[in-house]
This record gives C-alpha cells, structure tokens and sequence, in this order.
C-alpha cells in the first residue's frame, strides 16, 4: 500500500512533465486549480502517512505471539487523548476547508479572468455527439474544434440541444455542465501556443466516447488570420443547417460555418427540444416563451 | 390489442453470443441448484426451514447468499468493462459496442449498490443485532421476511433483464433526461426504476424494522449507553434509510410517472426541470453511502475489540461520532454536481460541510488504533480485513476530502480519478468490513469456523487486487480520463488500464479463494467445529450455542454493563462460578413461519415484469394478489407457537454436555 502511495507521488510528479493531463496544465485557472489539489493533498498527507505507519506499526508491535509488548485491558478511555483524537481531524479540515472555500470563491466558474486583453465570447452547444462553437463576436461557428488566441480570456456561455453533456478540456481548467435551455457559464485562458485535448465528462449515450474536440491555442495574429478565413469557406449556420447538424451522429470531423445566424444561440437555449423532436416541443416553445 | 404487451420473440438477443452464453450460464446454475434441492428431497425442508422462515438469522444469511451470488454478477461486468477497456485504445472498438457496454457500467453499479452491498449489510444487521440485544427475533418477523424477499425480487427482475429485453444504458444513477422516453425508449430504464422501487420499498420496510427493534426491545437491563457499537451504527444506518429512501422512491416515482403518464417532472419540454432529478437522487445518494458503510464501522469495532483481547477504545467518542455522521450525512450531497452552476457560495459551504464528515471519522480511526495498543492482537482473518480497511480507507478518505474542494473538483468531477475514490472506500470499506463480518459470525452462524489459510489467501488476492486495478485509475484520472468511456484515443493510457486489469484478475484470485474456503470449510466441518464463544469474545451473541437456537437465548439475559459477555466471563474467573449454572426453563412464545413474504414478492415480481412490457391485465393481477395477501396476513387467527420448557431444557442439557466433552 505505502508502496502504491509512493509510485502514486512519484508517477505525479514524472508525469507532469510529460501528459496531457490536469498536471499539465498551459492556463491560470488550469495552473491554480493544479495548485490547490497540491496543497490540500499536502496538508493531507501530514496526517494521513503518519496514521497509516502508526497503524501497522501498533498492530505489528501489539501482536498477541510479542511478550515484550505490554497489556493493557483496562486502557479504554483518556480524556487527553479523546481530545487529541477530535482536534487532529479538527484542524486538519479548519486547513482544508479554508482551502476549499477561498478556493471556491477565486475560482469561480462565473468569474472574469482579469487580464488587459479583451476577452473573447465562445458560444458552447453539446449535440448528440459532437460539440458547437460559436464565435458571436465574429460571426462564425465551429464543430469539434475549438480555435483561440493565447493569452486572451474566454467567455464560454454553454447549453445543450439534448441530454446532459459536461465541457471540460484538462489542461486549461475546470469543467461545467451543458442543460438544454440553461446557460451555464465558465472562463478560460490559455498561455501557451499547442493543441490541447477537450472531451465530454458527463455521459451521454451512444456516441459519449466520440464526443471529443481538439482545442488549439495560436498567435493573435493567427487566431484573426483563421477568422478570415473561416469567413470565406463552409456553410452557414441558420436554423435549417443547425436543425441537420442537431440530428444524432458520432465522431464527426471538424469543420467550419462562413457565418451565424443572428440569435441563434438564444434560440437553441429557448428551444432546447425543438429541433430534437418537433412534435412533441410545439407546446413546450410556447410555454418556455412565456417564461 | 396484444395480450402481451411489448414483450415478443424479439425481446431475447439471440443473435449476440456473450449475452446468451452469460444466460444460458445463469440458466444452467439455477437448474443445477434446483437439481440439487430436488435430488436430496429437500423441498420440505427448504420451504419449512428458509423460504417461510421469520428467524432473522435465517433471513440473515439468506441476504448474505443473495450478496454472494449478486457480487459474482456484478463482478462479471466488471472484469468485462476492465478487458474492454484494455483493448480498446487509438481506432480499436474492443468486442463491446457501446450498447453493450452502456449496459454493463449501468448493470454493475446497480447491482453492486444495491443487491451486493445493501443486501450484505442488511443481512449482517439482520444476523447479528437481535443477537447483540439479548433478544428472541426482531420487532415484526414477518414484515423481515417480506423485505427480504422483496429485495431479492428485484435481483431476480436485474437478471431476468439480461435474457428477456436489455438494461439501462443510463448509468446506475440514472440521470434525467437521458433517462427519459425521450432518449431512452426502451424497456432498460424500465428494468431500473421497478427493480429499484420493489427492492426500495424491501429496504425500507427493514429499516423501520430495525429502528423500533433497536429502539424498543433490547434485553432487560440494556441501556443505550450499553448497546455495542454495532448495534449503534445499525440504529444510524436504519435511521438513515428511514428518512432517505423515501427520497429516492419518490424520485424514481416521477420518473416512472414522466416515463409512463407523460408528466413533465424532469423532461427537457413541458417546463420539466432535469436538475431536480440530480438533487432528489443524492439527496438519497450520499445518506446511501452511510447506510452502506457505518454498520461496517460497527463489524471492524467489534473485530479489532475482540482480537485485542480490549474493550473498545473511547466508547462514548464512537457512538458520538456514529451519530455525527448520521446528521452529517444529509448536509454534503450538493458535492456530487459542483459543476452543474452553483454559485460559489454554496458550492463552498457543501465542500467545507464534506470535510467536516471527516473528522468523526477520522476520529474512529484513532480510537481503533488505540483500542489496539496495549492489546494482544490475534492476526486471524477478521483481523486482516479490518487492518487492510484502515490502512485503504484512509486513502479513500483523503482522495474524497481533496474533491470536497471545488476547484479541485472541478477538474477531477466525472474522471476515473472518481471511480477510484469511490471504489476506494466502497471495496476499502463495505467489501472489506462485509468480509471480515462473514468471517467473523460464520461460526456462530453455522457452528464451525472457515478456513483460515484460504480465507488469508483470498484477503491477499483482493488487497494487492484492489491495488493494483484502482491506483492506475487515479493517475489516469490526472491524465485527463473521464469515466464511462467505450473506447479512447490516446494510447498512453493504455499501458495503465491493462495493469487495472491485471489487479482485477487478481481480485478473481481473492473471489476464487473465497468459494474455495467455502467449499473446503463445508468438508472439513467436523475439524473446524466450535463452541459457542470460538473467538474470546465480548458480546451477547457469543453467549449462547452456535449456532443459536431459534429462540436464540434459553433465558433472557439481563445485561448489568457495557460488553455484557465479557464482564460474565470476568465474573465467572473471579468467583471460579460455573458460566452457565443449571436453570429453570420456562416456556417460550415463538413467531410461526409465514409464507406472506415469498408471495407478495411472488405478485411484486407480477407487477414489475408486466408494468416493464406493458402487460396491463398482469400489473392487475398482480397488484390484486398482493392485497389479497395482505389481508390473508391481516386476518390470521395464530401467530405465535410456544417451545416447551422440556424441549429447552433437552437443547441447554445436550450443549453442556457438548461443552464438557
């Protein structure tokens, strides 16, 4: 077992050179959110490697064949030690739970990064199975992969045409839900050029183990030049192309919408089931409107 | 209109082999256990003594055998997740297509939950607390044989699913709104919620059981601040399921009414909201997880008292952080969905209340520890089990406080590095706590002992196992996988997942080496036999034969402190007294066997097969013969038969005799 624990500690830190894991991060939220599983695992393990040793060690010594090892039945009960036995779990958790809480507030998913570069809004859409992002500010849309500027917040606004989907790319930090007619939101940052993995942590259904997405972080000067370019190409992305994209398909390749509808967006959220499954959501769209 | 509902030919996969071939197993044990009963003539005897009997310890042990063979299933998916898994790397699609595998992670985790853990748990309470308390059966024997057979009910409809139609491809949670009509038309989610609700309703029912018999029958003299601590992480956990369960059947229930009377409680139209389905489910969810592991709690403080030769270290600090843990437990569950949008706030104040669970535990830790210092430790295989759990747990511990913090929950929610905390503490602490309880009370359940070498060769096997399959799956948690995959794409994974399947493998040692002693235990049985008291022990159910008698104490024990047998025991050192000096018996009321159990589970298994396929005039049939047994219950004229005074005398003469020899 203190073996495991020690190939455990040592495959960490070897790793974290190399994968692409959460050890690995290439953002700040990414990084603090590293920070903080380091710390609390710290502060834990102060106690807990000790209590571990001392068990096996009480045991071995107090083992019924030891004549040397005194006993003692009627050590049942000192107040002293009860005392220590509360407040070392106690203490631990006041350390911990301080962690936890500030933790929480600092890195909350809602919160603007603070930086000088204006961030950037990305429009997140989890479909049966593939992911769509659309870039407001610019007018286009992507499927199953995501391109952004190093060193630029982003905004994402997420929702889902469907079931319960979970964005989440490791190395840039964190993850959120996607509910279909719910905005959910999270901020994310980049500072280092590459290509970075991004998967669905909330299974799905069928597709679930395609519902991957490649995230690549370039230049600014590369983000504007991919923008243009994406202006001239593909198709657009209005209600019928979206009402095609939104029927069930696995391991879609990337590919790329010259233009988006305005609205479209708010429209996916208010109609979640719509374009799933247009005769039972007639009633629904109108309810949801009222709301 | 079709008489049979959705039910045809086509609801069997005949054309997918490694469905068939697991049926066809499952047909063939069955027959061949059938075959057994009936070539030894022993129908009477298993209707008589089993199927009608209310003797909890009966019962008990027929929840034991349940969980027994229910792990044997849930384990087969296991290993199957774990091979596909380990093949399925870069463009591979391994030899389950997602259809199946959906299947099997969703059939493993409610099998393990509910018909593994939950019916081992319960039946150890079932066996042991009566016993425990001095007393003769539990409050209402019937209604224990009744949840029993519900419980296995709805293990029977889990496995019928396997043959007839499929299972959910939901997961073992369930989550809204994939599991709706919507997303999930076929008779799987069924298969789910009716096998859940029956089984539910079982638990329930055993759970009022057990709090008013903890509550209200303990032997004369038996104050709480007596009660071992068994029985007080039995009375937290009933307490438990008393106010949880309902939660979860009233989830399920408006699932079942969105699924079949087109409500909109948790649809994505209609205005239905899909995160009340998620906080209604762990609102039962994390209370589960205690209802699960305190009673175990209570095994290892026996198991570590007993072979210390020790009184329990800090009594009073362990009932008081029992019963922490039971209020505790109802204000953490918003840990399960941090990243489903809450505001900082809250999701700060549910992770600090997470890590406040831990100090009472941590606490019952140290009082373990010290209830060994100043021991004699006897390494027997009890023992074992409960060191490896305090070594484990407190690795489990720590992993769940770390994602008790929101930020780092935020990048572990969801991956394997889930799946290995929780596999951490439920195999660190309810398989382990159950296997040491096993081995711990077989004796007294069955008057002989198991076999030590096997039973520490199978402890062995499932500790380098569980190594082995699970710390992989944290460090691939770090690299970035999330749980529920079918296939993945990057192969520096790979390497990690064929060594979780190795520990796995090695797990089926330990499984193996289980049925083993088992078998070797039945043969050498005569070798193997022991009095009532075979490990030194220090409460109540050491007291009287092994096994017990069906009225488990020929005279009922007046208890004047704290581990009554042991404080006797010391008494009768003192004096040089005889330990259970010649008495007078006096005659005594026993509960007659009822079949009422075995045939509303019988009409239960009616309801839920033909609501599942839309057999409308079965539902009704079925719910018309549960009524009609609940009145034959209601109005039966004798209840009760008396044991003569005689018969006892003869059983309490036989055993001194047995003892003397």
């Amino acid at each position: 077992m203190r073996y495991g624990l020690l190939i455990l500690a040592l495959t960490s830190v070897a790793l974290g050179g190399c994968s692409e894991g959460v050890l690995n991060p290439k953002g700040p939220i990414a990084g603090a959110e590293r920070l903080i599983l380091f710390n609390s695992l710290g502060i834990m393990l102060a106690i807990v490697i000790p209590t571990i040793l001392a068990t096996l060690a009480v045991a071995y010594w107090f083992r019924a064949s030891n004549w040397r090892a005194s006993y003692q039945p009627d050590f049942t009960y000192s107040g002293r030690l009860e005392l220590l036995v509360w407040s070392i779990p106690a203490m631990t958790v006041l350390l911990v739970g301080g962690v936890a809480w500030v933790g929480a507030h600092d890195l909350d998913a809602r919160k603007p990064i603070y930086s000088t570069a204006t961030p950037i809004t990305v429009q997140v859409v989890s479909l049966d199975w593939k992911w769509l992002f659309i870039y407001p500010e610019q007018g286009i849309a992507s499927v199953n992969q995501l391109i952004v500027p190093v060193g630029t917040p982003i905004s994402f606004e997420l929702t889902s045409s469907t079931v319960m989907n979970s964005f989440f790319v490791p190395q840039l930090g964190g993850q959120i839900y996607t509910m279909s007619g719910m905005v959910t939101h999270l901020q994310l940052q980049a500072d280092h050029p590459g290509t970075y993995p991004g998967l669905s942590a909330m299974f799905s259904g069928d597709g679930f183990a395609d519902m991957r997405f490649t995230v690549d972080a370039v230049s600014d000067n590369r983000f504007a030049q991919w923008v243009r370019e994406t202006h001239d190409t593909g198709p657009v992305l209005d209600p019928q192309s979206y009402a095609d994209l939104a029927k069930p398909s696995k391991a879609m390749a990337p590919y790329t919408y010259r233009a988006v509808a305005a609205d479209l967006f708010s429209g996916i959220v208010n109609t979640a089931s719509a374009a799933y499954n247009q005769s039972q959501s007639i009633c629904s769209t109108s309810q949801r409107a009222e709301r | 209109m079709n008489l049979l509902g959705k039910l045809d030919w086509n609801a069997i996969p005949l054309h997918q082999p490694i469905i068939m071939g697991a049926t066809g197993f499952m047909v063939l044990i069955v027959v061949a256990v059938l075959g057994f009963i009936t070539m030894k003539g022993a129908w009477f005897y298993v209707w008589r003594e089993w199927i009608t009997s209310v003797d909890h310890k009966r019962i008990g042990v027929m929840y034991i055998i349940l969980a027994l063979v229910m792990m044997l299933r849930g384990f087969s998916d296991a290993i199957m997740m774990r091979a596909q898994q380990a093949v399925a790397a870069g463009g591979a699609q391994g030899y389950l297509p997602p259809e199946h595998f959906d299947q099997i992670f969703s059939a493993h985790g409610t099998i393990m939950i509910f018909f593994m853990a939950m019916p081992f748990v319960v039946g150890l309470m079932n066996f042991a607390v009566p016993l425990q308390l001095g007393i003769r059966d539990v409050a209402f024997p019937t209604l224990n044989s009744v949840s029993f057979w519900l419980t296995a009910s709805g293990a029977l409809l889990i496995n019928v699913s396997l043959a007839i139609g499929e299972f959910s491809k939901a997961g073992w949670t369930g989550y809204t709104p994939l599991s709706e009509l919507q997303f999930s038309p076929g008779v799987g989610v069924d298969y789910y919620l009716w096998s859940l609700q029956i089984s539910g309703l079982g638990t329930l029912l055993a759970g009022i059981n057990f709090v008013t018999t903890i509550l209200k029958t303990r032997a004369p003299g038996m104050s709480y601040m007596r009660m071992p601590v068994f029985c007080w992480t039995a009375l937290a956990t009933n307490l438990l399921i008393v106010a949880a369960f309902p939660i979860l059947t009233a989830a399920l229930a408006m699932l079942l009414l969105d699924r079949y009377l087109g409500f909109h409680f948790f649809t994505l139209d209609g205005q239905g909201n899909q995160m009340l389905y998620v906080n209604l489910f762990w609102v039962w969810g994390h209370p589960e997880v205690y209802i699960l592991i305190l009673p175990l709690f209570g095994v290892f403080s026996e198991v570590i008292a007993t072979f210390s030769g020790k009184p329990l270290f800090g009594y009073r600090s362990m009932v008081a952080a029992t019963m922490a843990i039971c209020v505790l437990s109802f204000l953490v569950w918003l840990h399960h969905f941090f990243t489903m949008g809450a505001s900082a706030t809250v999701n700060g104040f549910f992770g600090v209340m997470t890590m406040i669970i831990a100090v009472p535990t941590g606490v019952k830790v140290f009082n373990w520890l010290f209830t060994m210092y100043g021991g004699r430790v006897r390494f027997s295989v009890p023992v074992l089990w409960a060191i490896g759990f305090m070594v484990t747990f407190v690795i489990g511990g720590m992993t769940g406080v770390l994602m008790a913090v929101p930020p780092a929950d935020f990048q572990l929610h969801n991956s394997v590095f889930l799946i290995a905390h929780f596999h951490n503490v439920i195999i660190g602490g309810v398989v382990f706590g159950s296997m040491a309880g096993y081995n711990y009370w077989f004796p007294k359940a069955f008057g002989f002992k198991l076999d030590e070498r096997w039973g520490k060769a199978s402890f062995w096997c499932w500790f380098t196992g569980f190594y082995l399959a699970f710390m992989p799956l944290y460090l691939l948690g770090l690299m970035g996988m999330t749980r529920r995959m079918q296939h993945y794409d990057d192969l520096s994974w790979q390497p990690w997942l064929v060594l979780a399947m190795v520990g796995t493998v090695i797990i089926l040692g330990g499984i193996v080496c289980q049925v083993v002693q088992l078998v070797v235990s039945i043969r050498n049985r005569d070798k193997l036999r022991v009095s009532g008291d075979p490990w030194d022990a220090r409460t109540l159910e050491w007291a009287t034969a092994s096994p017990p008698p069906a009225w488990n104490f020929a005279v009922q024990p007046r208890v004047s402190g704290i581990d009554a047998l042991w404080s006797s025991k010391q008494r009768a050192l003192a004096t040089k007294g005889d330990l259970s000096p010649a008495r007078v018996y006096e005659p005594i009321e026993m509960p007659k066997n009822s079949a009422t159990g075995f045939v509303s589970a019988f009409f239960a298994v009616v309801i839920g097969f033909a609501m599942i396929w839309h057999i409308w005039w079965m539902a009704g049939l079925g719910v018309f013969g549960a009524f009609m047994t609940l009145l034959a219950f209601a109005f039966r004229r004798h209840t009760e038969f008396e044991v003569p005074a005689e018969q006892i005398a003869r059983f309490e003469r036989a055993r001194q005799a047995g003892v003397a020899a």
